[in-house]
């Protein structure tokens, strides 16, 4: 796939990062097009999460610019990236399974229709649209008036992935997708990232499993003690080099 | 309850045996305090058919008096089912209520010296209200904002509302002077007690916040999973605090009711009535864990309470029982509670 003639969703230059002592990130570049995976490896403590929380609004940057769809932006809180279209999908996934897919979707931004005057939440309504974005992704609920917790771990992760989707995140961050899952529901999980892929969304991809970044990703940036040690396409390079660049650079 | 995965073939270690079982098990649990309720009027009617030979449900002065019974209880209950379902709980409502009902009657009388009662009325009302407002808004900031674990900031309030309630009724009863109060305490309207039906109307209200509207969406979030509802952007805070004023001003009109049915307010008015409405909230489904509860079941848990508590009396055992049956009642409703939530594990 030819990336390099589109305009980047995001560009973030010389991006320093400083906790007391530590150098959690020093000097990095970061590209990602529309429609394109680019996972970012690394051993613990390399500054993978520095990195994405410094996109998703939790960390301001010491040093650096992060431009986002070509204009330079500063983001204060994670709910300012999260309205701007930045979306992060974390492990613990962020949902409340007690309410339906509806109620997650919608989650704190409820549709509301009048009876009388009356403000009511309409959640057939709510179901109804979360179903349809949903099914776009090709994700299929059974019985979507039922509380998530009834759902698989997979699907659960789909309902969070379907709502950044619906609130029409274009960057989509995805810290370790699969680690809770079973192999078949890994295995959704990135037939998920390849329709996300095919529609434009550009997605950050985190995972500890070289499997699952070979089977998706588009590039691999690969960090070791806050530094980029490398990017590479991933048609070009091997288990073994991105091993190497990790543990040694 | 169960769902078949389309992606790959149905998970073995789910039989289908298995399935059919927990989905009876679920319907049984979601439905229990229903038939309870059935079992318990059906079990007391059978006792005053064959012992008096008589009717029990069907006695219109027994149906009033389970109602009336169940007015207090359930009031404090209704704003409990709110502080129960975001996963915490209200121990000061009970003393809440007692403080309320004592302001009510002070400022009662007080006003009704203007000579008018209906403005005089307003008044009290109004009173016993905010000051209700007053603990559940400490609560709430000290929950919300110092996080303080809401069993030990409720259980300080219970006895701060008690000491205060109890120095401003000079730690005696406070006798309300002029009719109205009583009258509309007493009274009926076609033929139904008047506090039964402000009570109707204040469950509409509750049902309506709680199953209808965003405020209520989001407080089943916050007990359900918090992070997801900080993350959704919802002021968690605020929520929390409006949950706990919400829950006193529902102790505040079973203060003003107690003060208009018995024409006189006193400190202890909610003491024996505290444990009786968390038992009504856990009866009629609503998990302590957080996440789960309704209006309505805590209104069948509310009705299981008074029928238990009015029935015994009625078949002539003695009253200390009441204590014992609805102690091992809540006993079950929590295990019924645990089991599922094991089940689903």
């Amino acid at each position: 796939m030819n990336i390099s003639n589109k305009d980047p969703l995001l560009d973030l230059e010389h991006i320093s990062k400083r906790f007391g002592g530590l150098q959690a990130l020093k000097d990095v570049a970061l590209t990602l097009y529309p429609g394109e995976v680019l996972a970012l490896a690394g051993d613990n403590g390399a500054g993978k999460s520095t990195l994405i929380k410094t996109i998703s609004g939790v960390h301001k940057p010491d040093t650096g610019t992060i431009k986002y769809c070509g204009q330079v932006i500063h983001l204060e809180t994670p709910h300012q990236a999260r309205d701007a279209g930045i979306e992060t999908i974390y492990q613990d996934l962020a949902i409340a399974d007690n309410l339906d897919v509806g109620g997650n979707v919608f989650l704190g931004r409820e549709i509301v229709k009048r009876i009388c005057g009356l403000p009511f939440v309409d959640r057939r309504r709510m179901r109804q649209e979360a179903l349809e974005t949903l099914q776009d992704l090709d994700i299929h609920i059974h019985h979507p008036e039922n509380p998530l917790r009834s759902l698989s771990g997979g699907q659960r992760q789909s309902v969070a992935i379907g709502r950044a989707i619906h609130w029409k995140a274009r960057v989509l961050i995805m810290d370790e997708p699969t680690a809770a899952l079973g192999v078949p529901e890994q295995r959704k999980v990135m037939e998920i990232i390849e329709r996300l892929k095919k529609s434009g969304v550009g997605v950050i991809f985190i995972s500890h499993n070289l499997n699952d970044i070979f089977q998706v990703s588009d590039r691999i940036l690969v960090l070791r003690r806050g530094e980029k040690v490398g990017e590479r396409l991933i048609s070009e390079t091997n288990h073994d080099e991105v091993v190497r660049m990790m543990v040694a650079g | 309850m169960l769902v078949e995965k389309k992606i790959t073939k149905p998970a073995p270690l789910a039989g289908g045996e298995a399935r059919k079982a927990f989905r009876w098990l679920a319907v049984l649990a979601a439905f229990r305090a229903w038939l309870f309720l059935a079992i318990l009027l059906a079990a007391f009617e059978l006792w005053a058919r064959v012992a008096y030979g008589g009717t029990f449900v069907f006695n219109p002065l027994n149906v009033k008096s389970i109602a009336l019974f169940t007015v207090t209880p359930l009031l404090l209950a209704l704003g409990q089912t709110f502080v129960i379902i975001s996963g915490g709980i209200d121990l000061s409502v009970g003393f809440t209520m007692g403080l309320s009902a004592v302001v009510t009657a002070h400022v009662y009388n007080w006003a009704a010296q203007s000579g008018n009662s209906g403005l005089s009325l307003v008044v009290a009302v109004a009173a016993g209200l905010g000051i209700a407002v007053v603990p559940g808004l400490i609560n709430g900031l000290l929950i919300a904002d110092l996080r303080v674990p809401p069993f030990i900031g409720t259980l300080g309030m219970y006895g701060v509302a008690r000491g205060v309630a109890f120095l401003l009724a000079k730690g005696t009863t406070v006798p309300v002077q002029g009719g109205l109060m009583g009258a509309i305490g007493n009274g009926e309207t076609l033929g139904f007690p008047n506090l039964v039906l402000l009570t109707i109307a204040i469950i509409l209200v509750m049902h309506y916040l709680l199953s209808h509207t965003r405020y209520g969406q989001h407080i089943y979030a916050i007990g359900g999973n918090v992070n997801a509802a900080l993350r959704a952007g919802i002021n968690v805070r605020n929520a929390t605090i409006a949950l706990y004023i919400l829950s006193a001003l529902s102790a505040g009109c079973a203060g003003i009711f107690y003060t208009a049915k018995f024409s006189a307010g006193a400190a202890q008015a909610g003491e024996p009535v505290l444990l009786d409405s968390i038992a009504a909230v856990v009866i009629g489904g609503a998990s302590l864990f957080g996440g789960s509860g309704t209006i309505i079941g805590t209104i069948i848990g509310a009705l299981i309470v008074a029928v238990i508590q009015y029935g015994l009396v009625f078949v002539n055992v003695e009253p200390f029982w009441q204590f014992v049956a609805v102690g091992v009642v809540i006993i079950i409703s929590v295990l019924v509670d645990q089991i599922q939530k094991g089940a689903r594990k």
